[in-house]
């Protein structure tokens, strides 16, 4: 029987220092923070991320960074109201980043999951973050080579998964969720609710089974809302 | 001199916006420009976060942090609204299916050049979805005002500062006016009410053509 629901530590027993991770999410929305605490316990460090913010507060990715664990971001939009951790470590020359624009982020993940290994594109043609790639013209008009993103792990949070591992997101918390899950060697998603296998309307699937291979059961995830109130209340978590 | 108001930018802004579109707002006073779209007159606003039918902000016990917009502030969403995911929001953009798009600015040059993502000063560099949007909206359109805090001219011969995309802008909303880069100039399409010729001469940093 094929069994893919597991505790975060079992999901997580293997990931190496070193290692490149895909971690979803947009803001908070999709933010699998329970599985970003359990890859803190885990110990992994020296790790390369590739999300779209540097995290807010002092919870899931930003503690990650905070805790020393993170060599390099690879990122859209690292600034953030109540975000300071990365901030502080980035203007002390202590993390590396490499900004990359939003859409090319997105579609450098989906090439990876899809096999292409680069592509051009007209994003950020003619500007400073075109610096070093090669440039050509197609229609008359600039375009950049961009190389695909593939990573050893995906920590993606989702609103619902069965025992095989296909899955379904809640509003725009779905964002980077189901291009991550293609993109990645391990692809380990929480899920807020488990469904019996047939459960899950097929024709509602998101994530397809073959993309996820661990199931992490997070009935309750924690609130960033909450915990920037807390902070900003001087309580400290 | 007088000028428009934020509001009467928005409003303006609006207008010229045809039924039926598809439409990006940047973050901050291009957001204001939904607040301008007539009751009953249909247009589907897109977030990159992955919304088509974004709706105006909830009360505050009906908000939901998975329903928010690419400012990561609550929204909603209206009837026949969808959710989908990033590579396909940004293949609506890049694909050039987003019909306008209206971004705010920190420099626009006559040639059609914005820049909007960075100030040129230290600090952590962030771009987020605008380059994506500047190579990919059908129609890109600028709404800012039209010199910064200390009285610069924000409408340039050339850009000061690093370019978002080069070529892409279309029309500018500013509270003097509505200016369209023309190559080597801004043409003049309209001015705000006591608003003279010379008084956007003064106050861009490239020559204008027409008198509106």
């Amino acid at each position: 029987m094929i069994d893919k629901i597991c505790a975060a530590a079992d999901a997580l027993r293997d990931v190496a220092d070193g290692a490149t991770i895909l971690i979803g999410g947009f803001g908070e929305a999709g933010s699998p923070t329970e599985l970003i605490h359990a890859l803190i316990d885990q110990g992994a460090s020296g790790l390369t991320l590739v999300t779209n913010n540097a995290g807010n507060g002092e919870i899931g990715l930003a503690r990650l960074i905070q805790r020393g664990r993170v060599r390099k971001l690879i990122c859209s939009y690292p600034r953030s109201a109540h975000g300071y951790v990365f901030d502080g470590l980035y203007r002390q020359g202590r993390i590396e980043l490499e900004l990359v624009p939003q859409g090319t982020l997105a579609e450098r993940i989906r090439a990876g999951g899809a096999g292409i290994p680069a592509f051009f594109t007209p994003t950020a043609a003619g500007t400073d973050l075109a610096q070093g790639k090669e440039s050509r013209m197609f229609n008359g008009r600039p375009h950049i080579l961009e190389q695909a993103i593939r990573a050893d792990v995906a920590l993606i949070k989702a609103e619902a998964g069965d025992r095989w591992g296909n899955l379904i997101y809640r509003k725009a918390a779905r964002n980077f969720g189901p291009a991550m899950a293609t993109a990645a060697d391990l692809t380990v998603a929480q899920v807020c609710r488990v469904e019996p296998l047939g459960a899950i309307d097929p024709e509602a699937i998101v994530t397809p089974s073959i993309f996820v291979q661990k199931v992490v059961h997070i009935p309750d995830p924690i609130s960033e809302r909450a915990h920037i109130k807390e902070l900003a209340a001087g309580q400290r978590t | 001199m007088s000028g428009w108001t934020l509001d009467e930018m928005a409003a303006r802004a609006a207008a010229d916006i045809p039924e039926g579109s598809f439409v990006n707002l940047g973050i901050g006073q291009p957001e204001r420009v939904a607040n301008h779209i007539p009751p009953g007159f249909e247009i589907i606003l897109h977030s990159e976060n992955g919304i088509l039918g974004m709706g105006p902000s909830p009360d505050p016990e009906q908000e939901d942090m998975d329903l928010i917009n690419a400012g990561k502030k609550p929204v909603t969403l209206i009837p026949g609204g969808a959710f989908f995911h990033h590579a396909d929001s940004f293949a609506m953009i890049r694909g050039g299916h987003v019909d306008v798009c209206i971004l705010g600015a920190f420099e626009v040059a006559c040639t059609g050049d914005i820049a909007n993502w960075s100030s040129g000063k230290d600090g952590v560099p962030a771009v987020g979805g605008a380059m994506d949007l500047a190579a990919g909206a059908k129609s890109l359109r600028v709404i800012t005002s039209h010199v910064t805090r200390s009285g610069s001219p924000k409408l340039l011969s050339q850009l000061t500062l690093p370019a978002t995309g080069r070529g892409v802008i279309d029309r500018i909303y500013t509270d003097l006016g509505v200016l369209d880069p023309k190559g080597d100039h801004f043409r003049l399409v309209e001015m705000a009410p006591g608003v003279t010729v010379d008084d956007i001469r003064r106050q861009t940093g490239a020559p204008i053509e027409g008198s509106a």
